[in-house]
């Protein structure tokens, strides 16, 4: 690595004045995404970037190797990196600073590689294009940065496809290619968002001890102040394109200035404990040793054994990874995967296993929200339209009546009935779509909802408003809700009951309070030491702990 | 107005397709008052050249060409445009019957569409044509049914996308029937690639029964068609005859029109990124 003497009172990177503009096709002009902002980084420091998104934090990011993606354009500003002007340069000088001087990791992996070829030779690319290292000598250096990185077999994973290593494995393969030709800043973008809490904490320690190792300064974006608070040196808190408030990151963390801040900072404080009285029988969903399998063999069964039950206007949260079988279950409640064995009772009687052969009442009382709201809704359908069927469907409700429910549907997911009837689903931003799901599912009249990972494609504070939507909606309407999520904070808040799964079966289910209090079963204590916690010294500690116990940080299977 | 402020963002080459389109509309549209002639009437000697009593001369039987390239246009074009109607109707049912259902009536209806692919279209419809006859209806009835093919194809690959999408099981976890998740929530979701499809298709139907007529088994005559006066007047040219190029030049000339038209939809339909 170039040892360069910096000057004093010079910065790594420098921002000034920093104005980006989108074109807005439907306006039909330049609109500002960036508003002036300024942003400074020295050697071997990190800096977090948060926000909600659309806050300008990956294009502010981007910008930083003056780079922007389609349809944007940095109008003006600053931006000087090692002494040189990078704005307004043209490609062909930029492309010698990209990849090699200032890298960048995207937030997904699995897009993000080229799914034909080998880790490796994706890892060589940049180093071998710019002429700086021979094969040989890349691939050197690639199996150090993998040992460093703690990914398994470092010396044979650059010769797996992309399918072939788990997400988290192949996020570090991003981190590692990023990592190529030692660059003095890499750009992480949201680089843990599409992981599990297990898998996260892996990657977040991996990012940590590398960027340590070689002195590199990072611009980290997220969404996710606990995560940031594990990294950053200094954080950058964003909103619409404008700075609302920048500090070192301990202090802004004990001491937040800006009211935004502190609401980022107090989000997952939403809880609610209820008195389960023992004496309630009044089951509604019993689950009766189901095991199911998507081919049909009972040697490849990704359920086994399942035995759950959901009481009226009770919530159960599905807890566990990606993988473990969580989304099947839902599949195998609704008749989509009848089962290989097993029985699911609905008030006492047994439900047909396969969709075809329920009655539409069945089908009424059991609703589905989902994970993207942006593929849950038809796009070409409006609102009206969206809520309206179920209507007409199960309670041959036209016209005036329907016209009035759906106001009034609109009215408790408390959106304007007005503004929004007749909105198509691209109008409308994630949580709101997500709100339309919910009046969807509300308008079948529905006795139980199953929840699959609703709030997980949400920001933070949008998420906290569906959440606590769904529980005042619960209170009033006694339902029941079948909460699946991997984000154990959405636990934490309006669970009643939580079954923990793993690999197709459950490992621990009970009350919230015996479930989430000691002493833990092993499973469900490493979920939940996973969680990022708001303090900084949190990831070091937990590390800490669990190499102290023998916990290895990859359990990868 | 939407269409207004598409038609001023509208490149110049999707303008000059509209006007082509337009025009041959028209001719289409108002032969019966326009024409000098009638589309049948023996007016003049045979192959004259252009003059100001015949704008395009007259062609081997001696009627007036330009009267005749107008009816042509009304034949041809009616014509092509019910076919490929047809087609995108029976290929495109067949295609989202196929991915919405899956399993076994995909694999039988796919099968069938093989197989009928299997054959060179030409060869395929000459065929055809000559057991069932070469009437109109016949003719319509022969091409939708072997164009659909295509359409099936295209449409299947679009509904797959869409039907594993979550508004689709929501529908299917509603109890929504075969009908309804085809109808409300894939075909609103398959227009646009199948539009442009349409126009496209519309041009290879159009060039097909040209060829089909200039084969003999198209459209018959005395009636006007594009395909069978380039036929008729073939011989024209061998003496330096211009009248064989006006109706292949009119053929050309929709054609390009028509696919200047499907360009730009296409820019549009895939999302106005550029």
């Amino acid at each position: 690595m170039l040892l360069r003497d910096t000057p004093p009172m010079t910065h790594l990177l420098e921002m000034k004045n920093i104005v980006i503009e989108g074109f807005s096709s439907e306006e039909e002009k330049w609109m500002p995404i960036i508003k002036s902002l300024d942003l400074t980084l020295d050697k071997g420091e990190i800096i977090g970037l948060i926000g909600e998104s659309g806050a300008g934090k990956s294009t502010l990011g981007l910008a930083s190797m003056s780079y922007t993606r389609g349809g944007c354009r940095i109008s003006s500003g600053s931006i000087v990196f090692d002494g040189m002007e990078l704005f307004g340069k043209p490609n062909a000088v930029l492309r010698e600073i990209r990849g090699v001087r200032i890298a960048y990791v995207a937030q997904s992996a699995a897009a993000s590689f080229n799914p034909a070829y080998r880790l490796l030779k994706q890892y060589v690319e940049t180093p071998i294009q710019h002429g700086l290292m021979k094969f040989a000598e890349a691939e050197e250096k690639a199996v150090d940065i993998y040992k460093r990185l703690l990914l398994p077999d470092p010396e044979g994973i650059g010769y797996r496809y992309p399918h072939q290593v788990s997400g988290g494995q192949l996020q570090r393969a991003m981190v590692a290619m990023a990592m190529a030709c030692t660059p003095d800043i890499i750009v992480f973008d949201e680089p843990t968002t599409a992981l599990d809490v297990t898998t996260q904490i892996e990657v977040l320690a991996a990012i940590k001890k590398i960027t340590r190792e070689f002195n590199t300064a990072a611009i980290y974006i997220t969404h996710d102040l606990a995560v940031v608070a594990q990294l950053a040196d200094r954080i950058m808190v964003l909103k619409n394109g404008n700075l609302v408030e920048e500090n070192n990151a301990r202090q802004m963390l004990a001491n937040p200035k800006e009211a935004y801040t502190r609401k980022l900072l107090s989000v997952r404080t939403l809880t609610e404990d209820r008195v389960l009285s023992d004496a309630e029988d009044d089951v509604v969903l019993e689950i009766d040793n189901v095991s199911a399998s998507y081919t049909g063999k009972a040697s490849e069964k990704v359920l086994e054994d399942i035995n759950l039950v959901v009481r009226r206007s009770r919530t159960v949260a599905l807890v566990g990874e990606s993988g473990s079988g969580k989304s099947t279950l839902a599949r195998v409640i609704t008749g989509l995967l009848p089962p290989l064995s097993g029985k699911i009772l609905y008030d006492g009687k047994v439900l047909p296993p396969a969709l075809k052969a329920r009655e539409r009442e069945n089908l009424r009382i059991m609703q589905m929200i989902y994970q993207m709201p942006d593929t849950a809704l038809n796009p070409r359908q409006k609102v009206r339209d969206i809520i309206g069927r179920p209507l007409s469907f199960y309670f041959q409700m036209n016209g005036s009546d329907q016209e009035k429910r759906i106001r009034e549907l609109l009215e408790m997911i408390e959106l304007s009935p007005k503004k929004y009837i007749d909105r198509f689903p691209g109008e409308m931003s994630g949580g709101e779509k997500q709100r339309i799901c919910i009046a969807r599912a509300l308008a079948a009249k529905p006795e139980l909802i199953i929840c699959d990972e609703v709030t997980s494609a949400l920001d933070q504070l949008v998420a906290e408003g569906i959440l606590k939507l769904l529980q005042d909606l619960q209170n009033e309407l006694q339902v029941s809700y079948l909460f699946i999520t991997h984000d154990l904070a959405t636990v934490k808040a309006i669970a009643d009951e939580i079954v923990v799964m793993l690999q197709g079966r459950i490992v621990e289910q009970g009350p919230k309070k015996k479930v989430l209090d000691p002493p833990y079963h092993e499973y469900t204590d490493l979920l939940l030491s996973s969680v990022p916690e708001m303090d900084p010294d949190w990831l070091d500690t937990v590390l800490k702990i669990r190499k102290e116990k023998g916990i290895g940080l990859t359990h990868d299977r | 107005m939407d269409f207004l402020k598409l038609m001023r963002q509208s490149p110049l080459s999707a303008r000059i397709g509209l006007a082509i389109v337009l025009l041959n509309l028209l001719a289409a549209l108002l032969a019966p008052v326009i024409a000098p002639y009638g589309e049948t009437e023996i007016v003049a000697d045979v192959w004259l050249s252009a003059s100001w009593d015949h704008p395009l001369g007259t062609d081997h039987l001696g009627r007036d060409l330009f009267t005749r390239v107008m009816y042509g246009a009304r034949n041809t074009i009616t014509i092509a445009f019910v076919t490929t109607l047809l087609s995108f109707i029976i290929g495109s049912m067949m295609g989202f019957m196929a991915a919405a259902t899956g399993g076994w009536a995909d694999l039988i209806i796919s099968r069938i569409v093989d197989i009928l692919m299997a054959f060179p279209t030409l060869i395929f419809a000459l065929m055809a044509l000559s057991v069932v006859g070469t009437s109109v209806m016949s003719l319509i009835g022969v091409i939708a049914v072997l164009d659909s093919t295509r359409v099936f194809r295209l449409s299947r690959a679009v509904a797959m996308d869409i039907t594993v999408m979550e508004f689709v099981e929501a529908a299917r976890l509603r109890g929504e029937g075969i009908l309804w998740v085809m109808r409300k929530e894939i075909l609103p979701n398959a227009m646009p690639p199948l539009v442009a499809e349409f126009g496209l298709r519309f041009c290879f139907v159009f060039l097909f029964i040209a060829s089909l007529s200039f084969l003999g088994l198209g459209i018959q005559p005395p009636t006007a068609d594009w395909g069978g006066m380039v036929r008729e007047n073939a011989g024209a040219i061998t003496f330096g005859i211009m009248t064989p190029l006006w109706p292949a030049g009119a053929i050309a000339l929709l054609t390009v029109g028509v696919n200047l038209i499907v360009d730009w939809f296409l820019k549009i339909a895939s999302g106005l990124k550029d």
